[in-house]
């Protein structure tokens, strides 16, 4: 019995030698990063050929926050679909708890991504919602998704039902996304979203660094949060499946010293 | 394969025959949702007019959400749903049965709905074939949708507040297709609304064959 309890209790904390360099490399990032951001990259100004200025000036700097955070949210919501495919297909736990943890982060990001991009749409595209763009109305619907995947994430039953149930829901998620992304792509009609700018090479030099450099520090910071949210998960997993038992064998080995004790 | 899910959806369609719930409260619900719209749009003809299809399609989606929830709770209790599973039946029939027998309910609601329009706010009716097409594409979309979703959260007490958050916002694209589809039919928009209405039998056709796929997953274990 007490087995058990060890197995809890041996890895009562989510940090690890691991994650405790990652940590340290994504504040280091962070630092590094705001330099970028706001100190060696200068604003976005362009002269066109009749000696206009153009550009997106110091909004530009939204970017480096934006672009990460899309990138991040997408990139959590793939790891979702996969994890969720996985516990189909092999009725993993561990792999639940991946696409579980991941849609958490994933579903921050988009939030976060909607809220920045409001912020910089202000400025650049004149105003805080633009119901014509293709990949606002995307993003809010998957988050939309990923808030109504969280919620089936947290109904009662046993833990493979629930993992199953998930699972499900967790690849609708990525086949509604794909259906709404096409649908409003049609309603729509148009993007105000620019192409890919470093693709394009309309920005370039320290901007584009920059812009590369945040999206990598973005993953990390994923990375980060994903193994401890998974080792917090699986520690409640844990917890369920001996909590139960522990509490039984204390009450036992309470009720043997009591038999003992009149026993003598 | 027929005959099990005309069993399915014939027993579905008696209980409603008996208790009348989609006709006696949900279609009146659809129809008080359009009365509050014109009170909302202040009574403006014109407005309300020109947004008939999609205050149409808006009422449609609430009241499905009603409907599926119906269609899940007469499975609830009594041990239905065991007894379903026991019954030897496919699921892929389960299911196709339960979306038949919900796809019939909300074409009831969408019938009375389209006469609460024509009245309500003078819709006229310019392209009668674009319509009813439209429109069977759509229930079809929202009955296969509907019926997977409701499998999904089964017998949980939860279930009436994370039905609509889950449905939805997987039904967006329906409401899109499905309002400028309508818009073409009844004169509000310039939009060719065939095309539109391509995308609702295609949607309907992927939920169809996702809920085949999926229905005997969920009916395990609920």
């Amino acid at each position: 019995m007490t087995k058990t309890s060890e197995v809890v209790s041996q890895r009562s904390v989510t940090r690890s030698k691991g994650t405790t360099i990652l940590g340290a490399g994504v504040l280091v990032g962070v630092v590094i990063w705001l330099f970028l951001a706001f100190v060696a990259s200068g604003p976005d100004i362009r002269e066109t050929a009749d000696g206009n200025t153009i550009g997106q000036f110091d909004a530009v700097r939204l970017l480096y926050i934006h672009v990460p955070l899309v990138i991040t949210a997408y990139s959590a919501f793939v790891v979702t679909a996969i994890g969720s495919l996985m516990v189909l297909i092999k009725r993993s736990v561990w792999w639940d708890l991946v696409a579980g943890a991941s849609a958490e982060i994933g579903a921050l990001g988009a939030a976060l991504t909607l809220l920045t991009g409001s912020i910089w749409g202000r400025p650049i595209w004149n105003t805080w919602w633009e119901w014509g763009d293709v990949r606002i109305l995307t993003t809010l619907v998957l988050f939309m998704l990923s808030l109504g995947y969280l919620a089936v994430r947290r109904l009662e039953g046993t833990a493979e039902v629930r993992a199953k149930r998930s699972a499900v829901v967790g690849l609708l998620l990525v086949v509604n996304v794909a259906i709404v992304n096409k649908s409003v792509e049609w309603w729509a009609d148009q993007t105000l979203h620019q192409n890919s700018t470093i693709a394009e090479g309309a920005i370039a030099d320290l901007k584009a660094f920059t812009l590369f450099f945040s999206i990598v520090l973005g993953l990390a910071a994923y990375t980060w949060m994903m193994i401890h949210r998974f080792r917090l998960a699986w520690l409640e997993r844990q917890y369920d499946r001996f909590g139960i038992e522990d509490a039984i064998a204390v009450r036992r080995s309470e009720a043997d010293r009591v038999m003992q004790g009149d026993s003598q | 394969m027929l005959a099990e899910i005309m069993l399915i959806a014939g027993k579905d369609l008696r209980i409603e025959f008996r208790s009348r719930v989609a006709l006696n409260q949900v279609a009146p619900f659809a129809l008080l949702i359009l009365i509050l719209f014109g009170f909302a749009l202040d009574a403006d003809r014109a407005s309300l007019t020109t947004f008939t299809p999609g205050l149409y399609w808006v009422a449609i989606l609430l009241s499905s959400v009603l409907a599926v929830h119906r269609s899940v709770a007469v499975e609830a209790g009594e041990g239905a749903s065991e007894g379903l599973l026991l019954s030897g039946l496919r699921p892929a029939s389960i299911f196709l049965g339960k979306t038949a027998a919900l796809i019939a309910q909300l074409l009831v609601v969408a019938v009375v709905l389209l006469g609460g329009v024509v009245i309500f706010y003078e819709a006229a009716i310019e392209d009668g074939v674009l319509l009813v097409t439209s429109l069977l594409g759509a229930v079809l979309g929202v009955g296969a949708a509907g019926t997977l979703y409701g499998a999904l959260l089964g017998g949980q007490r939860a279930r009436e507040t994370i039905l609509p958050i889950l449905l939805l916002p997987v039904l967006a694209p329906v409401l899109i297709a499905a309002t400028r589809a309508f818009g073409d039919a009844m004169g509000t928009v310039a939009a060719d609304g065939w095309p539109w209405t391509s995308l609702l039998f295609a949607f309907a056709a992927m939920y169809l064959a996702l809920g085949i796929l999926a229905h005997g997953v969920l009916m395990e274990e609920n």
